[in-house]
């Protein structure tokens, strides 16, 4: 109890981005019903029951406000509708609707908030109330956080619900049958005689009347879709090169754009040359834009050319510029007047240090991390009398139409955002800063449309990175047990950094510096997690995973130390401390699937962790065999507890591409900086995984927990831990820096 | 010059050093071909010159000395290639943006060995990144395409 009052004196309050908005707006906003967007755009004969369905002649739209970047959002975000509705996805228009507060996230901010996933007292479902109160007083539109289908699944079945109950009124109304006389089948309404009425020839009449808003969900035993494997809503678009994604918008007159700017993020320019770089072949303008130039052409490859060709004079980086001395602030950090947190603090661990006759200690740093997501960073943009039209991948279309709005001078109202595909994320497309350089290309060039397309280069150089970080770990063993574990994080804070280019206020600790550190399930008698904040250095932003994306592999690996220490089994040792019944079955879980315990040949090796992230505990094990001197990753076994597994086939997809996803980065991959630029600047200098490296991943999904979550992120942070605690068991070498391709070769 | 995609004549007018990506992404309007990297690191670019795997971004206009063809002219959404409809059963896509490029590999390599070794695959298809972490499906989708093409 001592740690929820901490939470109710100090973070109800300041505790997190999204309460600071709700507490000051007051109760009376968050009651209005939102206001449903679709009704603006509605022409004579369509009808909208909800911000989610809309049905005409041509038949039934479903609205997809949470965006795809790849993890399948859309094709979950219409399943939930059709189960529901009980409509065909096959004949259904999905569209990412616009911008709109209704939209709004209600669990995001749970993750802002020092609430343990594991804690059911009164205070903490309280507080996972107020982000819903708090989403919705900001409007907090926003995709991330594996939060999609949990702030979904009720939501958008009610949705479908709704219109699937009011077109039966409907169809009651236009035959004179009683409701209760009718069904529905597959986007038809079905008279006792078996005549089919379509939803869209039902829409002239569903638009004239009052939405149906009593209805019952169906039991999960009576589900089409849900539960089930799915087939994605885009996989033949993506199978067949016909999906289109922001880079690949065409308009009629277009022009083709690139910029350039300062490669230390943020940094100015002091002045250009661009006389050469203008007498290209098909070159029209060369522009200054904040930091740098951008150059007008008709063709991309034409003006990627000329802005190689200009000469820029660029100042210098507005923050530590080189990797040993951002260590080095990262190290100072470590000091009582830079504690952001600690809200783990249990028995006594100074007093456990003094009495114990030996005090493990370790020192683990990991790096800056790019998003890298492999299209670019893109954007079509058009500005014409008035009216800013923005076409383009993102996670935040609310925020990106009031930056730009004010970039551009102009009421939010006459900016549209139109969201398409995002060809991958893992967390870059929570920025706008992209969409803002076209909107001043934009001002400059009104009436054109403009595509404006990062080089690669010009995309890892100005990416918003995941921070590096340091821990320092202490701990204690006896009687074969871990007795006292001592935890210290210091990390720049995502939080700071990334809201503030969001326009929102921040205050209080930063919960991306200790995520999935001091919420572990584990039962260890003095047992305490400090963060500290670094100050601001390089811009950084979340970043798949976001704090448990390198937290995992500084709270697990340690944890492995001490097993090894007391001479305990990492398995048994962990499953002795779990305090968290769904946790412990996902322990047990992936010990029998690895047949963990079993013998293993000279040279090879398995290590396990464990990380509970976004209210999903996950363990992994993996397999490694050394093949003289050089890491082979043979085989990944993976459970997670998500509450309740809405498509299997998606799920494995996340699971097992989020293990690959943080094993590539792990391996192989950091941003290093000098003079303030990264030096890794294209995919040879940051590969993540190659295919002929990639193992055998085995996935299971659990459905213990009481709650439905979501799994975009949690696979990511166990998989750098699991294959350290491997190549340990395989080598005996314990690697304590990532990327650990510094330390072992990778066959 | 005369440039012949997907069993199309086009008459191209631009500069002999112009990567073919580029040609066909904006000069001639077919997208299928991804922009990943520029440098022939990704392989989102990878389209067939003559059944053999390109990187078109490395490819010079004045280079190319035989027909293209991209991702679009293997299959469509409504008569599959094979290998696509390969990617389509064991749904491989996430983001799905390398993965033109990925299928147009595949395809070249089972044009070019029908009968591929798990290694001769990894070997084959380790030039294309997916950051997504598909690869486990890929393998399966190269494997369920080459049995089809056997008549398995």
């Amino acid at each position: 109890m001592g740690r929820i009052k901490t939470i109710a004196r100090r973070s109800f309050l300041i505790g997190s981005v999204a309460i600071a908005g709700g507490v000051a707006f007051g109760i009376y906003a968050y009651k209005r019903e939102g206001k449903n967007p679709l009704l603006d755009t509605l022409a004579p004969g369509e009808a909208s029951f909800n911000p989610y369905v809309k049905v005409d002649a041509n038949g039934v739209t479903l609205i997809t406000p949470r965006a795809d970047v790849g993890q399948g959002a859309y094709s979950i975000q219409a399943h939930l509708i059709a189960e529901e509705m009980d409509v065909d996805l096959a004949t259904v228009r999905i569209d990412p609707g616009p911008p709109s507060a209704v939209y709004y996230n209600g669990v995001v901010g749970i993750e802002a908030m020092p609430i343990a996933a594991t804690s059911e007292t009164f205070l903490a479902n309280t507080g996972r109330g107020a982000a819903d109160v708090a989403g919705k007083f900001l409007g907090l539109q926003l995709t991330g956080g594996s939060t999609t289908v949990p702030d979904m699944f009720d939501r958008l079945r009610h949705a479908g619900a709704v219109a699937r109950a009011t077109l039966i009124a409907a169809a009651a109304e236009q035959t004179g049958l009683p409701a209760d006389q009718l069904r529905t089948d597959m986007g038809a309404v079905v008279l006792p005689d078996g005549v089919r009425l379509e939803y869209a020839d039902l829409a002239a009449t569903a638009a004239e009347i009052e939405p149906v808003q009593e209805v019952t969900l169906k039991d999960p035993s009576d589900w089409k879709y849900l539960g089930k494997p799915q087939q994605r809503t885009d996989i033949l678009a993506k199978s067949t090169g016909t999906q289109t994604y922001g880079i690949d918008m065409v308009m009629d007159g277009m022009v083709y754009a690139t910029t350039r700017t300062n490669p230390a993020q943020g940094g100015a320019i002091r002045g250009f040359d661009a006389s050469t770089a203008k007498e290209r072949r098909g070159v029209k303008a060369v522009l200054p834009i904040t930091g740098g130039v951008a150059v007008i052409a008709d063709n991309t490859w034409r003006a990627f050319q000329a802005a190689a060709e200009v000469k820029c004079d660029w100042d210098d980086a507005p923050y530590i510029g080189d990797s040993d001395k951002q260590f080095a602030a990262v190290a100072a950090a470590f000091d009582p007047a830079r504690q952001d947190s600690r809200f783990r603090d249990e028995g006594d661990v100074d007093a456990a240090f003094e009495a114990a006759a030996e005090v493990i200690e370790a020192e683990y740093r990991i790096p800056y991390l790019a998003h890298a997501p492999l299209e670019p960073m893109s954007a079509m943009v058009l500005l014409a009398e008035g009216r800013l039209d923005i076409w383009t991948g993102t996670q935040i279309p609310r925020f990106m139409q009031a930056n730009a709005a004010k970039r551009a001078g102009l009421e939010a109202e006459n900016v549209h955002v139109h969201v398409l595909m995002s060809g991958g994320s893992f967390g870059r497309r929570l920025e706008d800063d992209y969409v803002l350089q076209a909107v001043e290309i934009a001002m400059q060039l009104p009436d054109v449309p403009i595509k404006m397309v990062w080089s690669r280069e010009e995309d890892f150089t100005h990416d918003f990175p995941r921070p590096l970080a340091m821990s320092r770990a202490r701990g204690t063993v006896s009687d074969g047990k871990i007795a006292a574990y001592d935890l210290a994080v210091a990390a720049p804070s995502t939080a700071e950094s990334q809201m503030a280019r969001l326009g929102q206020p921040v205050m209080g600790p930063d919960m991306a510096i200790v995520q999935s550190t001091w919420d572990q399930p584990f039962a260890i008698p003095d047992y305490r997690v400090t963060g500290y904040r670094v100050p601001a250095m390089v811009p950084v932003s979340s970043w798949r995973s976001v704090g448990a994306s390198g937290n995992g592999f500084l709270h697990e690996c340690f944890i492995d130390e001490l097993c090894l220490a007391a001479g305990a089994d990492p398995l048994e040792e962990r499953l002795r401390l779990c305090s968290h019944d769904v946790s412990r079955k996902v322990l047990e879980a992936v010990g029998e699937m690895s047949g963990w315990g079993s013998e293993m040949a000279q040279g090879r090796g398995r290590g396990l962790a464990f990380v509970l992230a976004f209210g999903v505990p996950v363990a992994q094990v993996i397999e490694v065999t050394d093949v003289e001197g050089a890491i082979r990753i043979d085989k990944v076994f993976v459970a997670a507890d998500v509450g309740r597994v809405i498509d299997p086939v998606n799920f494995e997809a996340q699971v097992s591409g989020g293990v690959i996803f943080g094993l590539g980065h792990a391996m192989n991959c950091e941003l290093t900086y000098k003079n303030g630029v990264p030096q890794q600047d294209n995919y040879h200098a940051y590969e993540g995984m190659r295919l002929y490296q990639c193992p055998e991943v085995v996935v299971r999904g659990l459905e213990n927990g009481t709650e439905i979550r979501g799994i975009g992120e949690p696979g990511v942070p166990p998989s750098a831990p699991a294959l350290a605690n491997a190549i340990f068991a395989a080598t005996g070498s314990r690697i304590r820096t990532l990327p650990l391709s510094h330390s072992v070769r990778f066959v | 010059m005369q440039l012949t995609v997907n069993g199309t004549a086009h008459e191209v007018d631009a500069e002999d050093d112009m990567p073919l990506l580029w040609v066909l992404r904006d000069e001639l309007g077919i997208t299928g071909p991804k922009y990943g990297c520029g440098i022939a690191q990704c392989g989102a670019c990878t389209v067939m010159v003559d059944g053999v795997a390109v990187r078109s971004c490395q490819l010079a206009l004045g280079d190319v000395d035989g027909e293209v063809t991209t991702i679009e002219g293997l299959g469509t959404p409504e008569a599959l290639h094979v290998v696509q409809a390969a990617w389509v059963q064991h749904q491989v896509a996430q983001c799905g943006y390398c993965q033109s490029g990925q299928i147009v590999q595949a395809a070249s390599l089972l044009d070019l060995n029908p009968e591929p070794t798990d290694a001769q695959i990894d070997a084959a298809m380790s030039g294309n990144l997916c950051r997504c972490g598909t690869y486990p499906r890929i393998r399966a989708a190269v494997r369920t395409a080459a049995n089809k093409l056997q008549g398995a």
